[in-house]
């Protein structure tokens, strides 16, 4: 659990299987039936293939770093949480997520680093995806 | 004519107008007004006026509904309209389809205006993502702003490349040299190296200075068929070679080392039948000092991964550097009106095939200038655009 800002995320029919799992911890992603990519962000619909007829897995939640950044001024309500780790996470899954790093020291990060699901929650509930190192 | 069916868009339409409004602070003027004065500063430069003019371009910046608000405004009666969106590429995506329309007859005098006060506007930075783009989930949540975006791709550019903030720096420092001999340049000094590395760390690695600026302002650009450019006294410039792209998110396969001028340049060049090597002059949209490395790279100015090499040692330095760039001060300390760069980019590679760039940074007997455009976020989710200016045909 992290003390970054947390709103409550817009929650859509074509994303709502994605926030019913991170509101039970689980990161849980679309793959396409046709082609058997692993589609992020989650939608139905393949971007590589075109389908619509896609299934909904639990992913394994682990990654590793692919980029990141400490913000050091962040803007509006992110400035008084500066500075923040934000990165490109790319899960074993396959896609490469935006996320933020918590719980770490931003100064013993780097790009390959092995990170784990962890979910902080809204006010209503629902998991924002984020990772640790631990 | 060397341009028809399939055959690219090679002379197929001149710019024969352009102008980059002198203000960078203007509270007092509205976006429509300064639209209307870069429209009016572009049609004198080419030597007509608004009833020649039968097809509109603008972007989002136009205030009201698509291009309709301001071509009301400007009471211009239009056989073609084109509100075509893809951030600060967008003028130069705008440019390609005026070359389009005017090949295919369907319009002779094309303008493309650009303001925004984004300095006294109260309009924030661009790029942000709005609450009903489907994406906005994912991306909204975590603190992203537009400095934050570019410093993830600065980051993975260093860690695969070994690319330096020092050299991410040379950037800078080179369009800040060509920025003090523009009176009008929102920061006109000359910086120094250490000067970029000591100024305050916005988002790892990128430092206030490897940013662009903040400024209102404008500009515009009339394209004109050669028939029309035969008939005007001034100096008129072919477009010889337009290319866009769209490079997406892929799935989430994100590549943050490559951007979609890895395709319109290669484009561009294609339709122009040039080399890179024989480009004399490149205005490179530089939103910040990365944008410009990576482009370079994608352009084929150098390998990939050797951006940071290339830019090293003054390689962007006007008059006589490996590629001058930016004789304007770009986006970097010129001026960025309405947070896009991309209309300013066209301007300053006309002044240079003109021969009316600044003195000490005009390159000597600049036959090909290129211009790039780029945006939305890097790498990610972006638009990008890139003209090749010739010599006669």
């Amino acid at each position: 659990m992290s003390q970054l800002p947390t709103p409550n995320p817009p929650v859509t029919a074509d994303s709502l299987p994605f926030w019913e799992g991170a509101t039970d911890d689980r990161l849980v992603l679309p793959r396409c039936n046709g082609c058997a990519e692993v589609i992020w962000y989650p939608r139905h619909f393949c971007p590589r293939c075109g389908s619509a007829d896609v299934s909904w897995f639990e992913a394994s939640g682990q990654g590793s770093i692919y980029s990141f950044t400490v913000v050091e001024r962040g803007q509006g309500r992110w400035a008084e949480h500066s500075p923040y780790v934000l990165a490109y996470v790319e899960l074993a899954e396959g896609p490469r997520v935006l996320t933020n790093i918590i719980d770490t020291d931003p100064d013993s990060l780097s790009i390959g680093d092995v990170v784990h699901a962890s979910f902080d929650h809204s006010e209503d509930g629902r998991g924002v995806l984020r990772f640790t190192v631990r | 004519m060397s341009y028809g069916h399939g055959m690219g868009l090679r002379g197929a339409a001149h710019i024969a107008g352009v102008y980059e409004h002198p203000g960078r602070h203007l509270p007092d003027l509205t976006v429509a007004q300064i639209h209307a004065q870069v429209a009016a500063g572009a049609l004198a430069d080419a030597g007509l006026s608004f009833s020649d003019v039968d097809a509109y371009y603008c972007a989002g910046d136009a205030p009201g509904f698509g291009g309709l608000s301001m071509a009301d405004y400007l009471g211009i009666s239009c056989r073609g309209i084109d509100s075509t969106e893809s951030g600060g590429s967008s003028y130069l995506i705008h440019v390609q389809h005026a070359a389009q329309a005017i090949a295919a007859g369907h319009c002779n005098v094309a303008l493309i205006t650009l303001a925004g006060k984004p300095r006294t506007g109260g309009a924030g930075p661009g790029g942000s993502i709005s609450q009903s783009a489907p994406e906005s989930g994912f991306e909204n949540l975590f603190g992203l702003n537009v400095v934050a975006g570019y410093a993830l791709a600065a980051q993975r550019h260093i860690y695969e490349f070994g690319t330096t903030s020092a050299q991410l720096a040379e950037i800078k420092v080179a369009a800040s040299q060509h920025a003090s001999h523009n009176p009008h340049a929102f920061l006109p000094d000359a910086v120094t190296i250490e000067e970029v590395l000591e100024s305050p760390m916005i988002a790892r690695p990128l430092h206030r200075l490897d940013s662009c600026v903040i400024t209102d302002g404008g500009g515009a650009l009339v394209v004109v068929s050669p028939e029309i450019a035969a008939t005007l006294s001034r100096h008129t410039i072919p477009v010889l070679g337009t290319g866009a792209a769209v490079k997406h998110s892929t799935a989430g396969r994100i590549d943050l080392s490559h951007t979609g001028a890895s395709i319109s340049g290669p484009a561009a060049f294609a339709e122009a039948r040039v080399h890179p090597a024989d480009i004399d002059y490149a205005s490179i949209y530089d939103s910040f000092t990365i944008t410009v490395l990576i482009t370079l790279e994608d352009l084929g100015f150098c390998a990939k991964g050797e951006g940071g090499r290339f830019v090293a040692d003054g390689g962007l330095l006007a008059p006589f550097g490996r590629l001058p760039f930016n004789t304007d001060g770009g986006g970097l300390c010129n001026n960025h009106p309405a947070n896009r760069g991309g209309m300013t980019k066209v301007i300053e590679a006309v002044r240079q095939r003109r021969g009316e760039a600044a003195e000490a940074v005009q390159v000597p007997d600049c036959e090909l200038a290129l211009a790039h455009g780029t945006g939305g976020s890097l790498a990610t989710r972006m638009g990008s655009a890139t003209l090749v200016l010739g010599r006669e045909l």
